[in-house]
């Protein structure tokens, strides 16, 4: 089963597939995952593992961050991240070196996007502005906002102008398209949020839970079944618990 | 650019990236996939540009076809394409020949400059 992984964006490209198609990609780094931590249901309340990611300087970790880093025996860390299991993780060894994915595999990206700084409304919520000619005085402004007495109010959720950007975003659904194991990265299909050389968690899609798609052989083939069956998604784990 | 990139797109190239010239008058066997049988299929014309870098090079092949001119762009590092034939040699003075767009009949069919 796979659990998820911690990665560095290094940028895109294309592959040609095995029909001779040309595919984008974006090449994730994601080799050298270590464990940190087992959460049990029995001390934390519920089961996870705790993964770092990315070496960093001993000097730029508190203390007691550096603590811990002790007990699991690894070097420190940049990033950690936590990623719910659905019971205890059991003794042993876990997998969370690339080979956990299989190319055909779907797969969740999150990362920080791209910051695009105070942004009005035609970039931000994809507004239409006022014409260009015809006398027209306005031309790229939010317009009316709302209308009379009644509500009298402005609505939940008007857009409006403002910072755009620079926030968690995930992209459900991505395909892998190449493990390679020698070089610890992995091809995933499409684009990921974030800048090139940025942090991201790739994590087994939520809503194709495994089995519900045919495997790496035949990605081509549009996966029906999945679709029809929503109720067997699996149930959504809370926003990654290890930022606090 | 990165290197880890390079070396993905330098494997997906191939070692002879097209030994052909712009003005050339070639064949280019492309493998078509019908069904679960795949056969080549020719197309033949002038080399009227060459463009891009590396993977993403592709080359403009233009033919005169039933009186009606056609151009297609191949990718020059696609599986796709089985091998180009290079017919006969043309001598052109520039690396587009859009000027070829122009032309009609004889004229258009070869490169001599």
């Amino acid at each position: 089963m796979s659990i998820g992984l911690l990665g560095q964006k290094i940028g895109m490209t294309s592959v040609y597939d095995a029909k001779g198609r040309l595919c984008p990609v974006t090449v994730v780094a994601a080799g050298d995952n270590v464990l940190l931590r087992r959460l049990t249901s029995e001390n934390e309340g519920y089961s996870a593992i705790q993964v770092g990611f990315a070496t960093q300087k001993e000097s730029r970790v508190t203390k007691q961050l550096l603590g811990e880093f002790k007990k699991a025996g690894v070097e420190p860390k940049k990033l950690i991240r936590e990623f719910r299991l659905d019971a205890d993780a059991p003794e042993g060894e876990i997998n969370l070196s690339i080979s956990q994915f299989q190319p055909g595999d779907y797969v969740d990206v999150t990362g920080r996007s791209k910051g695009k700084g105070f942004q009005g409304v035609m970039k931000k919520h994809n507004f239409h502005g006022q014409g260009a000619a015809h006398g027209s005085k306005t031309h790229r402004r939010n317009g009316a906002i709302g209308n009379r007495s009644t509500p009298g109010r402005i609505w939940k959720n008007m857009g409006m102008p403002g910072h755009m950007g620079d926030e968690r975003v995930t992209v459900l659904n991505l395909q892998i398209v190449q493990v390679r194991e020698v070089d610890k990265i992995i091809l995933i299909s499409g684009a990921v949020p974030g800048s090139n050389g940025s942090y991201v968690v790739v994590r087994p899609a939520i809503k194709k839970p495994e089995g519900s798609t045919k495997k790496a052989e035949a990605p081509a083939k549009k996966p029906e079944a999945a679709v029809k069956k929503p109720e067997a998604v699996a149930p959504v784990p809370k926003e990654e618990a290890a930022k606090k | 650019m990165n290197r880890i990139i390079d070396a993905i797109e330098k494997e997906q190239q191939k070692p002879e990236p097209g030994n052909f010239k712009v003005g050339d008058s070639v064949r280019v066997h492309t493998r078509v996939i019908e069904g679960d049988k795949e056969r080549i299929q020719i197309f033949g014309g002038i080399v009227i540009g060459r463009k891009g870098r590396g993977l993403n090079e592709t080359f403009t092949v233009r033919r005169i076809s039933y009186g009606e001119g056609v151009e297609r762009v191949f990718p020059v590092h696609s599986p796709r394409i089985a091998k180009v034939e290079v017919e006969k040699a043309g001598r052109a003075r520039r690396a587009k020949l859009n000027y070829l767009r122009e032309r009609k009949g004889k004229e258009a069919t070869a490169v001599q400059e």
